[in-house]
């Protein structure tokens, strides 16, 4: 460096210190005076101990935001790992989750800065600036590239969240997918998911098992609040309410579906393990007692899916056959007449 | 300390007397009757700060039902009742009418004007809004409403809910929507026609900017809400059929129609406070605005992709895949210009002289709370990631941090700003400097742990959640935290009522402002102004101080005695 440009850098250093930001000029020379004072600050001679000392406490509060993140992941994101669509979800939430830190730590630092290195002192003379086009261009650029930088991520884990995968070869067996479903109703690429109809009602859930489930259900069979399925099995729900809108949520299975009277609406999950219960509620207020209209989702084994379906079926027949004794007994009693 | 300073500094001038018209009737007939705009607007802020304390004390019970799992303090029919009367009354009686209250005490002040453009209008306004404040909580005799102040169909249809109180919120949302209706186009009215001369659209106040803005939003929301509850309306009582799925109507309407009105609203809520803050960072950083066009012009853009996210309340609707994109898109889209605004913001006190009075704590807690609303806003925009968190806590924790942040804590801002304006008189400072910490702190400990609950699957508006949901401590943090806000909140209720009376006499222009209402007179008397200046910058009031001391001959600071009518 020439001793001129030396001098130069001084005096812009000298510059500086009352403020680079405002100062419009070559960009280059004003990223070149926003490190020299960078430097200027790390410098023992220049940097006071308080200014050190706030600058660690700055650094610490990030580094622990960060780590913490991972060390607290229950508490700081969604919750995740009965489905590969919440896994996505959950990856997706912390991506925007590290971005928002930084931008939480750099605005709230840039606000918390100012008002304490600028408050009111005796002889001090506030700035009149007007405000500087090019700086504010930059930062309404700036805000736009990373929300443009985070509709990509999103479009780009959309069919992963949205698009069920395949059964695993381990999986229920199925048969090829039913021509009578539905043609908004999402499938896995080789068309065979287990279509379980999710029904709403004040205040209960109402599950019918089998592909027909939506415009045939009768003789399928049926139950209420705890559904029961098989695991590695791509399940595709037929979400519907039949009073007011409620909304089905697992939330380790994914995402809220609202059940609306006259509309249809589908999720799916697939289960990784066997023996997992999940549990989720009605996320839509459906009256008053919404906070009671429980949901579980009791994941078994293929074979054992088999054995509960048989039995399930046994038993409404059963129920059935005494409603239908019980009816002719009131009938013969001449209580129903 | 810095406030007596700003007590016994002198003020250039004021050229605004006292006009002694002979009172020939009752004080509280002269209230009651009144057309002048600094008393409705007193009216306004009294009465919606009174709603805001009775919808506090709604929270608070809720707060106590969810402090232990499984509690049976209330019953969850007025569990529901209590959070459909707090939703509805924080909306439509206290943030939406304060604001109301602020534009017209000050508004016509700002612009140099006497009054609003049509006086006998504004006092419909008022005297509507309290009318419709006074049907709903009527309610309260016999049935509350309880179908949330969404009032999502066909839960609120008869069928689903036969009461009355729903009946009452419909006429509610009738009643106060006239009233902000006609408030809004007098605003408008006046702010086109009544400005001071030399004060052209770049010379605007930008508290003024932000109320032409929201007097326009209110003009194209209102209409749609108005026509959404009268079709309920029909739909309960005479026999309609536009939101029953079972005759062919569909509830998902509804929901279009409310969020064509609701998000709007949102705005509509935190622009004024937008407005507030850009006042008052320049006072007190004695600094100008930085980027007066963007501030501006930031608000006219919000305003206008206000109207064009409220799908994004509807992300678990079954609606295509495309117009998911599209909303979340434009949600992204109104992050620019808010995040302009905090820039601009944080710009004002770079460099500036900070005069940390209270006025400026609420406004850079404002500041600090409202950045966090605005980046769980964008986890929300994102669908997928709205699927897992819609209609959880975390939600409930967001429009908190924006609305407690970008209403309540602005309003708190204007209250302490204006009050020596209003009364004559200051607030206690140490007294609301501490009422700011404990409200700060209060306020960051009810709703940050609300994302946690919400992330950790506890959905909105239940009565109860059980005990081994890991949900109990975070709900427990943020009852001591409610209990802590509402104290913080008192303090300051003591503080206004106390100095009303007692406080140090403040002078005409307390905290050196720079716009045309510390001009006058404190409180300013009838006519306003006797001699309407001159406006020759957006800072009218620091050209008058500068003319002053030219004239005077002397440094403004050095004086030591009001200086006499030049």
């Amino acid at each position: 460096m020439s001793d001129q440009a030396r001098k130069q850098a001084k005096a812009r250093r000298d510059g500086a210190l009352s403020d680079p930001i405002f100062r419009s000029g070559a960009p280059g020379a004003s990223l070149r005076r926003n490190v020299d004072r960078i430097r200027a600050a790390l410098r023992p001679e220049t940097a006071s101990i308080r200014r050190r000392a706030v600058a660690a406490l700055l650094l610490a509060t990030i580094g622990s935001l960060v780590f913490a993140s991972g060390a607290f992941a229950d508490f700081f994101t969604p919750e995740s790992g009965g489905s590969p669509n919440a896994d996505q979800i959950d990856s997706l939430y912390k991506i925007i989750l590290y971005i928002a830190i930084v931008v939480f730590v750099v605005v709230e630092g840039a606000l918390f800065y100012s008002l304490w290195r600028f408050r009111a002192k005796k002889g001090a003379v506030a700035a009149q600036i007007h405000g500087n086009t090019r700086l504010e261009i930059s930062w309404t650029v700036g805000a736009a590239l990373i929300l443009v930088a985070l509709a990509a991520v999103t479009f780009s884990k959309l069919s992963s969240i949205q698009d069920p995968p395949n059964s695993d070869p381990d999986g229920l067996e199925l048969a090829d997918g039913v021509l009578t479903a539905s043609v908004d109703m999402p499938r896995p690429p080789n068309g065979r998911a287990l279509v379980i109809c999710v029904s709403g009602r004040q205040y209960i859930w109402r599950y019918t098992y089998g592909a027909d489930c939506r415009r045939n259900p009768f003789g399928l069979v049926y139950s209420y609040e705890e559904m029961v399925v098989p695991a590695k099995t791509t399940v595709v729900l037929d979400i519907e309410a039949t009073d007011v809108i409620h909304s089905w949520w697992i939330p380790k299975l994914g995402g809220k579906f609202d059940a609306v009277p006259g509309y249809k609406n589908y999720t799916w999950f697939k289960a990784p393990k066997a023996g997992e219960t999940y549990v989720g509620q009605c996320a839509e207020l459906c009256g008053r007692n919404h906070a009671d209209m429980t949901a579980r989702v009791r994941v078994v084994t293929p074979d054992e899916y088999t054995a509960w379906l048989d039995q399930q079926r046994r038993d409404i027949a059963d129920a059935d056959r005494q409603v239908q004794e019980l009816r002719r007994e009131l009938f013969s009693d001449g209580d129903l007449n | 300390m810095a406030t007596t300073d700003f007590a016994t500094r002198p003020v250039p001038q004021v050229l605004a007397h006292e006009v002694h018209a002979e009172r020939t009737r009752a004080r509280w007939i002269d209230w009651l009757t009144t057309t002048d705009h600094k008393k409705i607007g007193i009216m306004y802020i009294v009465s919606s700060f009174a709603f805001f304390l009775i919808g506090g004390i709604e929270a608070l019970l809720m707060r106590v039902q969810l402090a232990v799992p499984n509690n049976n303090f209330l019953t969850p029919e007025h569990f529901n009742e209590l959070f459909t009367l707090h939703g509805t009354t924080m909306i439509f009686l206290f943030v939406v009418p304060i604001m109301a209250g602020f534009a017209n005490y000050f508004l016509p002040l700002m612009i140099g004007a006497r009054d609003m453009a049509f006086p006998r209008l504004n006092a419909l306004s008022l005297w509507l809004l309290l009318f419709g404040g006074i049907v709903f909580y009527a309610s309260l005799l016999w049935q509350p409403p309880e179908a949330g102040w969404f009032s999502y169909t066909p839960l609120s249809n008869e069928m689903y809910t036969p009461s009355g109180g729903q009946d009452a919120w419909i006429f509610l949302i009738h009643i106060t929507g006239i009233s902000s209706l006609v408030g809004a186009v007098n605003f408008y009215a006046t702010i086109v026609n009544m400005r001071a001369p030399g004060m052209g659209w770049g010379r605007l106040p930008l508290f003024v900017w932000t109320i032409l803005i929201y007097a326009l939003l209110l003009i194209l929301a209102l209409p749609v809400i108005a026509g959404a509850v009268t079709m309920l309306l029909t739909d309960r009582h005479f026999g309609t059929h536009f939101f029953d799925p079972t005759e062919g109507g569909s509830p998902v309407l509804w929901q279009h129609l409310f969020w064509f009105f609701g998000h709007p609203e949102v705005y509509i809520m935190i622009l004024p406070g937008f407005g507030i803050v850009s006042e008052v960072l320049p006072v007190f950083a004695r600094k100008p605005i930085f980027g007066y066009k963007a501030v501006a012009a930031s608000t006219a853009v919000i305003a206008f992709l206000a109207a064009l996210v409220w799908a994004h309340h509807m992300f678990s609707v079954p609606v295509p895949t495309v117009v998911l994109g599209f909303f979340m898109l434009s949600s992204f889209l109104i992050a620019v210009p808010t995040g302009v605004k905090i820039f601009n913001w944080i710009a004002t006190l770079w460099r500036g002289s900070i005069v940390t009075a209270s006025p400026l704590y609420f406004a850079a807690g404002f500041i600090a709370i409202f950045v966090i609303g605005g980046i769980t806003g964008i986890f929300l925009a994102v669908f997928p990631v709205d699927w897992q968190l819609t209609d959880t806590y975390f939600v409930v924790a967001h429009f908190h941090y924006v609305l407690m942040g970008g209403a309540v804590f602005t309003i708190f801002c204007g209250l302490y700003y204006w009050y020596p304006k209003m009364t004559g008189r200051l607030c206690s400072e140490p007294l609301a400097k501490a009422s700011f910490w404990v409200m700060f702190v209060g306020f960051n400990m009810t709703f940050l742990v609300q994302h946690a609950a919400g992330l950790s699957g506890m959905p909105r508006r239940v009565y109860q959640y059980p005990a081994d949901a890991g949900l109990t401590l975070y709900n427990q943090i943020s009852t001591v935290g409610s209990f802590v806000l509402g104290v913080g909140i008192l303090m300051s209720v003591w503080n206004f009522v106390r100095s009303w009376k007692t406080g140090a006499v403040a002078g005409p222009d307390p905290w050196k402002g720079n716009t045309l209402e510390w001009f006058t007179q404190s409180p300013p008397p009838v006519n306003n102004f006797d001699e309407i200046p001159r406006v020759r910058s957006v800072e009218p009031m620091k050209d008058i101080r500068r003319q002053v001391e030219r004239q005077s001959g002397i440094e403004h600071d050095q004086v030591t005695q009001p200086s006499t009518t030049a």
